[in-house]
């Protein structure tokens, strides 16, 4: 699966439009996340999941950091990610059918923000870049 | 739904061959087979919410339809009920609370399910 230059146009576009909600969209798509697919939860057994949790605010933040950081170096995302793929490869070891869950969560959280940014085009190349970021964070787990 | 989910995985095209233009994301959209189609699998979702103490029985037709006749792999049925989710939020906004599309990812899993349920 491929980003043509119309998904990085598309993708490049949505995140300037979230602008400086990316962290709240992240703490948003994590708590949604954890409700909608509790077993999600497994990962977290350290952090407070309560609604409002400044851990969920703060992993958010660092979620939101790393899908900016990807889509601003779009034409390398493993180059740009790529110890954050160690890191998920060595310790954190997310079995990659989360990423999927977190993606659409994100994708709801886009949704309901933006509604009129996410039209079918954009809700496919942000789709593709999603799953090609989940891609490379699991690309070294074997 | 059924529009975007031929838009953002466009190879669940392979399903409507005979639905005429699907070459562009506008042609797509403004096609009426398949306005016409998506309004068909919506108000048989509609069904299921009307008889939600009995899911399996509502689909239990057309579980047998999908997977004699139609020959669709149930993991359509998982992307399409994704799809809903997100046009649902797009329509609903903060309204589509998070316990909200709780219920929705499990309604549109246990529908996948029931359409998958007679396959053999």
């Amino acid at each position: 699966m491929v980003l043509s230059a119309a998904d990085k146009t598309n993708v490049k576009g949505v995140f300037g439009k979230i602008g400086g909600q990316a962290d709240a969209y992240g703490a948003e798509a994590l708590e949604r996340m954890f409700t909608t697919y509790p077993q999600t939860k497994t990962y977290f057994p350290h952090f407070d999941l309560s609604k409002g949790s400044a851990q969920v605010k703060g992993h958010g933040k660092k979620v939101a950091a790393a899908l900016v950081e990807a889509a601003n170096n779009i034409d390398d995302i493993a180059g740009a990610l790529s110890k954050l793929s160690d890191l998920h490869a060595q310790k954190l070891r997310v079995d990659p059918v989360n990423f999927k869950l977190l993606g659409q969560c994100f994708l709801v959280v886009v949704a309901i923000h933006n509604p009129s940014v996410l039209t079918p085009e954009v809700h496919a190349s942000l789709d593709k870049f999603l799953c090609a970021v989940g891609t490379v964070l699991t690309a070294k787990y074997r | 739904s059924l529009p975007r989910l031929l838009i953002v995985y466009p190879w669940t095209q392979r399903f409507f061959s005979n639905f005429g233009n699907l070459s562009s994301p506008t042609a797509i959209l403004g096609n009426p087979m398949i306005r016409a189609h998506g309004k068909k699998v919506l108000t048989s979702f509609g069904e299921a919410v009307k008889n939600l103490d009995d899911i399996k029985g509502t689909f239990s037709k057309l579980s047998e339809l999908h997977c004699e006749k139609l020959h669709v792999d149930p993991e359509n049925f998982r992307l399409l009920g994704d799809i809903l989710v997100i046009v649902l939020a797009s329509h609903f906004g903060k309204d589509f609370t998070p316990a909200c599309q709780f219920a929705w990812q499990k309604l549109v899993g246990v529908v996948a399910h029931a359409l998958a349920r007679k396959y053999h």
